[in-house]
């Protein structure tokens, strides 16, 4: 146990029949830290947050946020206790308006209950001004404002990106997972998300995960690496030791 | 154009969002409340007849339409809520309660089913719905102490705390209005809290849902709960209307009517629910005309069903999005024009939906 770890995981593993997608990983994550997971594809990288975010079953090993073990906690209780995701490939509500996906992020804070909310009671509507609030205040952090009464199928992909990072943002996380958060960008819009990268961990003291292969963008903003390869860690260290490293030099060259 | 300047957040959380709103949804208060006073008795039950199907619309809607949960027995529901309400009239409760206590029932039948059904998803959700509904119609049927079985229960006068008002009456209309706007306001005041956001959130991905710390199975048995509930409200209206609850009423033919209902209308919009249910309960009205006019098709007594298909295949082919979404696209056209761009209805093909997790 690493004394003030945010979030520690040990001997993680989960398998898939024979395919051990995640074999026996151990790592830690401070608070205030921007940690990066980078490796060749089928590395886990992804698994490893759909082990943090309970969309998998680990079969061995422990999760334990704040202290709390969470290995086996319901998927839905994640978000509630802190921890918020985005997606590769952008899971975003497409039917609905950007305001609309940023006020579901909130969901973990829903305080009325089911009768109240079908008759509209007067607490109802305060709690969806504080809701409100709280998403204007992502909307602000991330430039969001143009975009706020526009349906997700009409925007760029750039900017669905960014509102999938908002929309975790609305759950008002102390630990924010990204997948690839500038796969499918162009080179101005990457170093946007490193910009923003840089303001949810500095303005907002969230601590962030994140898988990513652009390294230059790995470089700029991560405190630590952690490089995996068919399921297993390979090293662990800030970014130029795990760039000078032998093993991860030689998973990526297939030398 | 219309721009609208935003000051409170109240403008985006008001039912009403604008003048625009209170003009048009106020013209159509008042012509559904004088209506009855204009037209003869055939259209103002036909109006009725229109309120009760909306209802029961909605109810499908609430599951199908918002939450994605597709379901191809909710006559059954229609059918529980219209023979409790009646056994409990029988029984000697008042109207106004035996109405809450049909509904509560419907709801807790609803609930009950929905627990062990919905970890199943799409087709096979539909197949189980199915199969409830053909064993309600055979209960409906059998069960003949409580339903009378194929003879039907017999629904006549509304005694409301010693007002009696019967069926076509003026009175009649104006409380089946009642119950219908009450149900829509409710729909309403759903949509725009957190639990119609995270309906929405499973429809459009489930994943991602539960990470926004949405509790997926729960949701889901609670949303099927409403949507029972609603349904069988909608079948106590029909039941008045019609003066008559029979088993045949419940069958798979009613079932599809009520997707139909909702299709046409057009999928995940309150909207869509009532103006579907206008165009179920009138297509027959229309075929029977057409009939007049051309004789040699009045020994065909398939036809509705086979219209009913009909119009269901064109729109699934030409208007998915249903005739409010037609609506919807010209209004846009209007409002933005020469902006317009076809492309925000477009539906997405998203290939890399992280569904394929599961």
């Amino acid at each position: 146990m690493t004394a003030g770890a945010i979030l520690e995981v040990t001997d993680l593993a989960v398998h898939f029949g024979g395919v051990r997608a995640v074999d026996g990983v151990s790592f830690h994550v401070m608070p205030g830290e921007v940690f990066t997971i980078v490796g060749p594809n089928g590395a886990g990288k992804t698994t490893v947050f759909n082990l943090i975010s309970r969309i998998y079953d680990a079969t061995t090993g422990s999760i334990a946020f704040h202290g709390e073990d969470i290995t086996r906690a319901p998927a839905h209780r994640i978000a509630a206790l802190g921890i918020a995701r985005t997606f590769q490939n952008i899971e975003l509500f497409e039917h609905a308006t950007v305001l609309q996906n940023l006020l579901i992020g909130r969901h973990p804070h829903r305080r009325t209950n089911l009768v109240s909310e079908l008759l509209f009671l007067p607490h109802v509507r305060r709690a969806e001004r504080a809701h409100r609030e709280k998403v204007e205040e992502v909307i602000d952090l991330l430039d969001l404002q143009s975009y706020r009464n526009q349906f997700i199928a009409n925007l760029p992909y750039g900017i669905r990106k960014v509102v999938e990072i908002g929309r975790a943002l609305c759950t008002e996380p102390t630990l924010l997972l990204l997948d690839e958060p500038s796969s499918g960008l162009s080179v101005e819009e990457t170093e946007d998300v490193s910009f923003w990268i840089d303001d949810i961990k500095n303005d907002l003291g969230v601590t962030i995960i994140m898988v990513e292969h652009d390294m230059g963008l790995v470089a700029d903003v991560s405190d630590r690496v952690m490089a995996m390869n068919e399921g297993k860690l390979l090293a662990l260290g800030t970014p130029q030791e795990v760039q000078a490293d032998e093993g991860v030099q030689r998973a990526y060259l297939g030398a | 154009m219309r721009f609208v300047f935003k000051t409170t957040y109240d403008q985006d959380i008001n039912l009403l969002k604008h003048e625009g709103y209170v003009r048009s949804y106020g013209i159509l208060l008042v012509l559904a409340l004088v209506a009855p006073l204009l037209l003869d008795e055939f259209y103002t039950g036909e109006l009725t007849h229109i309120f009760a199907f909306a209802v029961c619309g909605l109810g499908l809607m609430i599951a199908t339409g918002f939450t994605g949960l597709v379901s191809l027995g909710h006559a059954a529901f229609m059918g529980i809520g219209a023979y409790a309400h009646g056994y409990f009239l029988k029984l000697g409760v008042p109207w106004v309660f035996s109405v809450v206590l049909a509904v509560m029932l419907t709801a807790s039948i609803g609930t009950l089913f929905a627990i062990p059904v919905l970890r199943m998803t799409g087709l096979y959700l539909a197949i189980a719905t199915l199969a409830f509904a053909i064993i309600c119609e055979e209960v409906f049927t059998g069960w003949k102490s409580v339903t009378r079985g194929t003879d039907g229960m017999f629904f006549e006068e509304i005694d409301l705390f010693g007002w009696i008002i019967e069926p076509g009456s003026l009175p009649f209309y104006y409380v089946l209005l009642i119950l219908l706007v009450g149900t829509l306001l409710m729909t309403a005041n759903l949509l725009r809290t957190p639990i119609g956001r995270a309906m929405i959130a499973i429809r459009d991905s489930e994943i991602s849902a539960q990470s926004m710390g949405v509790n997926l199975a729960r949701t889901k048995i609670i949303v099927f709960g409403i949507s029972a509930a609603v349904t069988g409200l909608g079948g106590i209206m029909l039941a008045h209307k019609t003066t008559i609850s029979a088993p045949d009423s419940y069958n798979i033919l009613q079932s599809i009517a009520l997707l139909l209902m909702i299709v046409v209308g057009g999928m995940g919009s309150i909207h869509g629910a009532v103006l579907g249910a206008a165009v179920v309960s009138v297509l027959p009205t229309i075929i029977s005309i057409i009939k007049d006019w051309l004789p040699s098709l009045q020994d065909i007594h398939t036809l509705p069903t086979g219209v009913f298909g009909l119009v269901l295949i064109g729109f699934i082919i030409l208007e998915p999005t249903g005739i409010y979404g037609m609506w919807r696209k010209f209004k846009l056209f209007v409002d933005v024009f020469p902006l317009y761009r076809r492309r925000t209805f477009k539906r997405q093909k998203a290939f890399l939906k992280t569904e394929r997790m599961r």
